[in-house]
């Protein structure tokens, strides 16, 4: 048995707020985190319904800014930089050489020349490693590129679900565009319960909600506004166990998962968001390449039919003859749907939706069906 | 916080406890288990006239994050399984030591209760 050595285990500044609320604490990517409070289908059924926050300050933030920052990173990162507007963000990713996933990320243009970048907590190290030997190899002026990994000053919250834009509008002061209309993908500044916060309408849920990056020290105190503001409308705190399962039912991959140094993003399925036409950035020949070759193996969503046992990482896939096709990459009992599901690398031919699969779960199969995504729709 | 440990139940150290009716015994698991196990969505029963032998996994239940054996606390013959908990796992969670119930089992050999703990020893072995 593996045993975690709380010690060397981080704590984000709200480690005592989740013990005060009775988390269940595991860890994840090198830090201590909130698995649930009440419990993981409670809180994620809360996300769904009325809204619930999470605590998303162990992930990483990079500062870049500088003349040449834009086209900078327009050569690290898979998506158009060029086109992002000042004051939005965009899904983007960062591949290596090979055209393997470093990790998936959000580039949110701040001002002309300054970006934000926020990756995985399982990543900071790796992405910072890997942005660094990118700077390295730029050739500009001085100063024309300038990186600072804020991982360690900032913090964050998630605050998703369908009432939470009420409560964000309620309490937000100072903000030059009107809570209410901000769209998708936008971020300001703005103050909440006094606290100077960059307001993003950016999620992981599939719900309308909000990422709150502030500095490290100015979260908790956000975090108590925000619940106490928001009891009126139910909001709860919700933990990593729910925020894996709303990501599962929409979808969206999950670094380690779907996403690795061996599955490139085309594989993933997340070709949109990889620009080929772009001149050149690292990875985009590797891509072309197997793009142009095909691809033997893609990422689809799936649900099982009829009563199973969840599927799970690393469970077997089989086609109808129960020939190996492939393997699950993430999986779970759906608490909106009440049905297990998940998503799969499998054989390119197999990946129609409608294809019947199976899933090998303790050494039996269990029958499952290829879906459009989401799994997850609002009705 | 005092712990829901019935006195007239044996228990094993796996978490599983025994309520005795005759030469038959009734199987669940602790109020203490199911909370460290969180909300369960499946149980996996075993199939009625298997024959179990002391310790070895015969169920399995899930939360959503982890998937848990259940091991046989005597051996015997499964003679009725609690199929409620297929479409409501979560009777598991709500009365673990009444509707939460697995199976009941016809015991090959009682003598193998004596190995069992009582309330008081499971109490201390899970530092109630």
């Amino acid at each position: 048995m593996g045993l975690e050595i709380k010690d060397t285990m981080k704590h984000t500044s709200l480690y005592q707020a989740h013990l005060d609320h009775h988390a269940r604490m595991v860890p994840f990517g090198g830090w201590e985190m909130p698995l649930q409070y009440t419990g993981i289908r409670q809180e994620h059924l809360a996300v769904r319904k009325t809204g619930g926050l999470f605590d998303i300050s162990h992930m990483g933030e990079f500062l870049i800014e500088g003349s040449d920052a834009c086209s900078f990173l327009n050569q690290c990162l898979t998506n158009n930089v060029i086109g992002l507007g000042i004051g939005s963000g965009h899904y983007t990713l960062m591949c290596n050489k090979q055209g393997g996933t470093v990790d998936d990320l959000y580039l949110y243009r701040l001002e002309e020349q300054s970006f934000m970048m926020v990756v995985n907590a399982s990543r900071i190290q790796a992405d910072w490693e890997w942005l660094m030997h990118q700077k390295d190899q730029h050739i500009g002026s001085p100063n024309s590129v300038q990186c600072h990994n804020l991982s360690d000053q900032l913090g964050a919250l998630a605050f998703q679900g369908p009432l939470v834009r009420t409560v964000v509008d309620r309490m937000a002061e100072d903000t030059p565009n009107p809570i209410a209309t901000m769209k998708k993908n936008q971020i300001q500044w703005g103050m909440i319960g006094g606290s100077r916060v960059r307001i993003a309408t950016t999620g992981y849920t599939g719900e309308d909600g909000f990422e709150l990056i502030a500095d490290q020290g100015e979260i908790p105190h956000l975090w108590e506004r925000i619940l106490s503001e928001g009891k009126k409308e139910g909001i709860c705190p919700a933990g990593l166990g729910a925020r894996d399962t709303l990501r599962t039912e929409m979808g969206y991959p999950l670094y380690g998962h779907e996403l690795s140094e061996e599955i490139d993003p085309l594989q993933a399925g997340l070709g949109f968001f990889v620009d080929l036409q772009k001149p050149a950035f690292v990875g985009k020949s590797a891509l072309l390449q197997k793009k142009n070759k095909g691809l033997k193996q893609c990422s689809v969503a799936f649900l099982m039919q009829g009563k199973s046992a969840p599927p799970r990482p690393e469970y077997r896939v089989g086609d109808a003859q129960g020939k190996k096709i492939g393997v699950v990459t993430s999986g779970t009992m759906s608490p909106s749907l009440e049905t297990g599901l998940g998503m799969a690398l499998i054989q390119t031919s197999m990946a129609h939706p409608g294809t019947t699969l199976q899933i090998e779960i303790r050494n039996r199969w269990f029958p499952a069906q290829v879906c459009r995504k989401p799994l997850y729709r609002k009705t | 916080m005092s712990a829901n440990i019935p006195e007239q139940l044996k228990y094993a150290k796996t978490h599983e406890w025994v309520r005795v009716e005759g030469d038959t015994a009734w199987v669940g698991i602790t109020d203490h288990a199911q909370a460290e196990l969180t909300e369960l969505v499946f149980v996996e029963l075993p199939e009625a006239g298997r024959t179990v032998s002391t310790g070895q996994p015969c169920a399995v239940v899930e939360s959503v994050k982890t998937a848990s054996d259940i091991y046989a606390p005597l051996s015997g013959e499964v003679i009725e399984v609690n199929q409620a908990l297929t479409d409501d796992p979560g009777k598991v969670n709500a009365d673990s030591f009444g509707e939460g119930w697995f199976f009941k089992l016809r015991m090959s050999s009682p003598s193998e209760l004596d190995g069992l703990m009582d309330a008081a020893s499971y109490q201390s072995q899970i530092g109630a």
